[in-house]
């Protein structure tokens, strides 16, 4: 039978394939041939695998077998900061040339013994620094429903994968809003879990007390598939939690409630046309029948100015490792100092070297104090206003991204205004709380229909609500 | 307001392991200043002085027990290194 990709879901997927519709091998053909056809102008892949056949026809002996899964033969896109053993990974940078992965991520692990076929590595921001994908040492991710905007970052290869039917889903990475930001300008279903609740073991790290591995996904229901399936505790990474740690469901089901930080997501340099959305989605979902409350969060406001210290502190430390000694770029100077500096001179793009900078600079002493540790007392502080928040409502509803997807170059030159891109998005990782966010509905900028998105956030560990509030405001079957 | 020197941008970058040319030095010097006078909000947040608390996710390390034999990932990480030599991954003489 034809595939109809733009339909298919994961669950849908799976049900032609045990009756026999198509085979892995068919499947993985359709998406091969969607990629062949578009990836030449959106470049949303790095590299697409040589043994995408053969990976299909090892599921298509699962399933003849008898011990097929849900993501058995499911095609997928991995963002390239995600190590598969034997196979190159770059983080989209230079300085990671030539590098082939010795080990496998957890969750790749997790998702080879699911029979999943991995059909190639997604470009990205370099090192997961931005949010436009414009930072990439191989070029720009075009966004499918506009190629003059960018995908959203840094997973937007990952994003735009997605939504050109290139991969039935995908898997990114979140630091402030790197898997949500990308799915909102694309129009699919981003999902950053709760810290901890997936290993990042053979994620490279950017600022590790905030990345997470997340889906993106056409549906709420199939980021919930693979979330279950990559999920959970990992010796591999001690940060990585059991995942009923903070699971405290003390009632009967209830009517959920939902706040809204009005003083917020009204604040200023909020597009119009976000807004607006953003109230038709509050109406949809009080037609739900769920309740709408307004709530304070009286230091939210800081987080955006908090991760922008937290985050380069980490990843300036991260980043330490790659000194042209151990794995990818060398270049040679006359002594090991000018080795160093050139290497990581040449190596690393301008936003990855802005960003080691800042880091060092507000770890260095005399102002570790007024920045780094001010911004760890900040991070408290707005912990507590989610913690409190979440004493009377279910889940924490803005917009995904304050505006709708922008020009390729519209904010290359200055990096506050892209860093104000991520403003709704990186509290969550802040407070290491799970955010999901969906399509919310479509504007018309410049003759083009682009899309935009809102999300939920819930308590720690509380990915269920968002599920459940992410399908009902989808209309997808509970 | 924050203000950036051409010789901090030259110190970060030289602790930083980072060559830089001298028209980028001064492009990210007024980054620099841009992102450190964004960010510097942070100042006017009512933090008071405690001591820091640790969270609930900790780094709990391993029990040190049942190494792998030795030498079983050797040549997997060696085979990453852009110089190697007898096992060794080389560098340039230090001292």
């Amino acid at each position: 039978m034809a595939i109809d990709l733009k339909n298919l879901t994961i669950k849908k997927a799976h049900d032609h394939l045990i009756k026999g519709d198509f085979t892995a091998v068919e499947l993985a053909g359709a998406y091969l041939k969607n990629i062949e056809e578009k990836n030449k102008d959106l470049n949303a892949y790095l590299e697409v695998f040589d043994d995408v056949a053969e990976q299909a026809k090892a599921a298509d002996l699962l399933f003849k077998e008898k011990k097929a899964g849900l993501l058995t033969g499911i095609p997928l896109a991995i963002k390239d900061n995600i190590l598969i053993k034997g196979r190159k990974v770059s983080a989209a940078s230079k300085i990671l040339e030539g590098y082939v992965a010795s080990y496998d991520a957890t969750t790749i692990e997790k998702l080879k013994k699911e029979g999943v076929v991995f059909l190639g590595r997604t470009n990205m921001d370099e090192f997961a620094m931005g949010g436009s994908t414009e930072n990439s040492a191989f070029g720009v991710t075009k966004n499918p429903h506009d190629s003059s905007r960018v995908a959203g970052g840094s997973s937007g290869g990952s994003a735009a994968a997605v939504a050109m039917d290139g991969a039935l889903a995908a898997l990114g990475s979140d630091t402030g809003g790197s898997v949500r930001e990308p799915a909102s300008f694309c129009g699919v279903v981003g999902f950053k879990p709760t810290y901890g609740a997936i290993s990042r073991s053979g994620l490279m790290a950017m600022g590790s007390s905030l990345d997470q591995i997340g889906p993106i996904t056409k549906t709420v229901s199939d980021a919930e598939i693979i979330f279950k399936a990559i999920a959970g505790k990992d010796p591999k990474d001690s940060t990585s939690l059991d995942t009923t740690i903070y699971r405290s469901e003390n009632g009967q089901e209830k009517k959920r409630i939902i706040g809204v930080p009005r003083a917020f997501t009204e604040s200023e340099g909020i597009d119009k046309r976000v807004l607006a959305n953003f109230q038709a989605s509050i109406e949809r979902l009080k037609k739900l029948g769920y309740e709408i409350k307004d709530i304070e969060l009286p230091n939210i406001g800081y987080s955006l100015a908090c991760y922008y210290i937290i985050m380069p502190a980490e990843a300036s430390t991260n980043l330490s490792r790659f000194d042209g000694v151990k794995f990818g770029l060398h270049k040679d100077g006359k002594n090991l100092l000018e080795d160093y500096l050139l290497t990581r001179g040449e190596g690393f793009g301008k936003e990855v070297r802005r960003r080691i900078l800042l880091g060092a600079y507000v770890l260095s002493s005399g102002y570790y104090d007024a920045y780094y540790n001010k911004a760890n007392g900040v991070r408290e502080l707005i912990r507590g206003d989610f913690t409190k928040a979440f004493e009377t409502v279910d889940a924490i509803l803005t917009p995904t991204a304050p505006t709708p997807a922008f020009k390729i170059g519209e904010k290359t030159n200055d990096p506050v205004a892209m860093y104000l891109a991520d403003i709704f998005t990186v509290t969550a990782n802040i407070v290491g709380v799970p955010a999901l966010a969906v399509p919310s509905g479509t504007s018309m900028v410049e003759g083009k229909s682009l899309p935009l998105g809102i999300q939920f956030m819930a308590s720690h560990g509380r990915e269920d609500i968002l599920f459940e509030l992410g399908k009902a405001f989808c209309g997808e079957e509970v | 307001m924050t203000t950036i020197d051409l010789e901090t941008v030259e110190k970060l970058a030289t602790l930083s392991r980072i060559a830089l040319s001298p028209e980028e030095k001064a492009s990210l010097r007024k980054d620099m200043e841009a992102i450190l006078g964004y960010v510097g909000e942070i100042q006017k947040a009512g933090v008071k002085e405690e001591s820091p608390k640790a969270g609930i996710v900790r780094n709990v390390l391993r029990e040190d027990v049942n190494p792998h034999e030795s030498g079983a990932y050797t040549e997997d990480l060696l085979r990453a290194a852009p110089k190697r030599e007898d096992g060794y991954v080389k560098v340039k003489k230090i001292l």
